[in-house]
């Protein structure tokens, strides 16, 4: 059992706010994906906002949203994400979300296990990634970073 | 990285035709082969299968596992049977030198950030629909996805073409192979998006 668990956050900003119509479905999806990412081997933990739904709206801008969640290793959000219904979701992204830019829109960083993490640490961790690049305090699927070794003793 | 003797090495072990037989005997089935199975496809000896099975493991071209085949278990049951499947790893040559996978890495990546996957979509389907309507497993397998029947009313592809792209853009490229698939049906079938470990994110079932 390793003694660093993964933690993800991403964003994204919504092309219409959620009641829009050309935004049911998404909405509808949200409760169903977080459904299945309870169920789903390897989930630990995830944020739940006031609404109860997961999906975190940034207080300045009701547009962008976050969702934060734990992982036991990333080869668990990796099947949970990519190789689950959640990847017909994905691949319709751009039907709800205006494209990322240059801009990275999902970090990845470890934590130790049993410690939650809040939006404002995956905020400052999404912005390390942004600023430098992939590094062992913030980094993505396609560059992974080890665990840190427990300490001994 | 373009000039990889072993990748050259692992190519070059299929020069042999009957080892490029034996090699193609594993790929063709849907889980690990035994030497018998292979003998008797290729009309060989077991000695003679086995010799060519175990200089494709030696040149990193197939993987082996040990099963008992009959279902037993326990004291009685007999010695696991060596099995074969295709190894994982990818082995490209090129000659001259190209780098085709760097190039699609930017291109997919450079897609993602100007959020143009509908556009993908659209073209991979255009493609998908342009090419000559034959059978759907014979136009599958023309595209290198390895369909397999599961069932009368459902289709499993083994082998996704992109997978090394695939597995660094999910949603692109998974979504790319969605729409080119599409393209190709005829009107009897319907792809989807039904994504499982070692094989393509998409299946077919009959409508």
């Amino acid at each position: 059992m390793s003694s660093f668990h993964l933690a993800q956050m991403n964003t994204a900003r919504l092309r219409a706010p959620l009641e829009d119509p050309s935004m049911t479905e998404f909405a509808e999806g949200v409760a169903l994906m977080n459904d299945l990412a309870d169920r789903s081997p390897g989930f630990v933990w995830r944020l739940i906002g006031d609404s109860g739904d997961g999906t975190i709206a940034a207080p300045s801008d009701p547009s962008r949203i976050y969702t934060l969640s734990v992982w036991e290793t990333p080869e668990h959000l990796r099947a949970y994400a990519y190789q689950s219904q959640h990847l017909e979701y994905l691949r319709r992204r751009r039907d709800w979300f205006i494209p990322n830019g240059h801009q990275a829109a999902l970090v990845l960083w470890w934590l130790p296990a049993g410690q939650i993490p809040t939006l404002r640490q995956g905020i400052s961790r999404l912005g390390r990634l942004q600023a430098a690049g992939p590094n062992p305090d913030a980094f993505t699927f396609r560059e992974l970073f080890p665990a840190p070794s427990p300490v001994a003793g | 990285m373009i000039e990889d003797l072993h990748d050259l090495d692992a190519v070059a072990s299929l020069a042999d035709p009957v080892r490029r037989r034996a090699y193609r005997v594993v790929a063709d089935e849907a889980g690990p082969v035994g030497r018998d199975e292979v003998a008797e496809a290729l009309g060989v000896g077991r000695t003679l299968a086995a010799f060519h099975l175990d200089k494709l493991v030696a040149a990193g071209l197939l993987e082996v596992s040990y099963a008992r085949r009959s279902g037993k278990t326990g004291p009685g049951a007999g010695r696991p049977a060596k099995l074969y499947r295709v190894a994982a790893a990818e082995h490209a040559v090129s000659v001259p030198p190209r780098a085709y996978l760097d190039a699609a890495e930017l291109l997919a990546e450079a897609l993602e950030q100007a959020g143009a996957e509908q556009t993908l979509y659209r073209v991979a389907e255009r493609h998908g629909r342009r090419r000559p309507k034959t059978e759907v497993t014979a136009a599958l397998t023309e595209q290198g996805y390895a369909p397999v029947a599961a069932g009368p009313d459902r289709i499993e592809l083994r082998n996704c073409p992109f997978h090394r792209l695939a597995e660094q853009f999910p949603p692109l490229i998974c979504g790319m192979n969605l729409a080119m698939i599409t393209g190709l049906l005829d009107d009897g079938w319907i792809a989807r998006m039904d994504p499982a470990p070692g094989r393509c994110c998409v299946t077919l079932s009959k409508k």
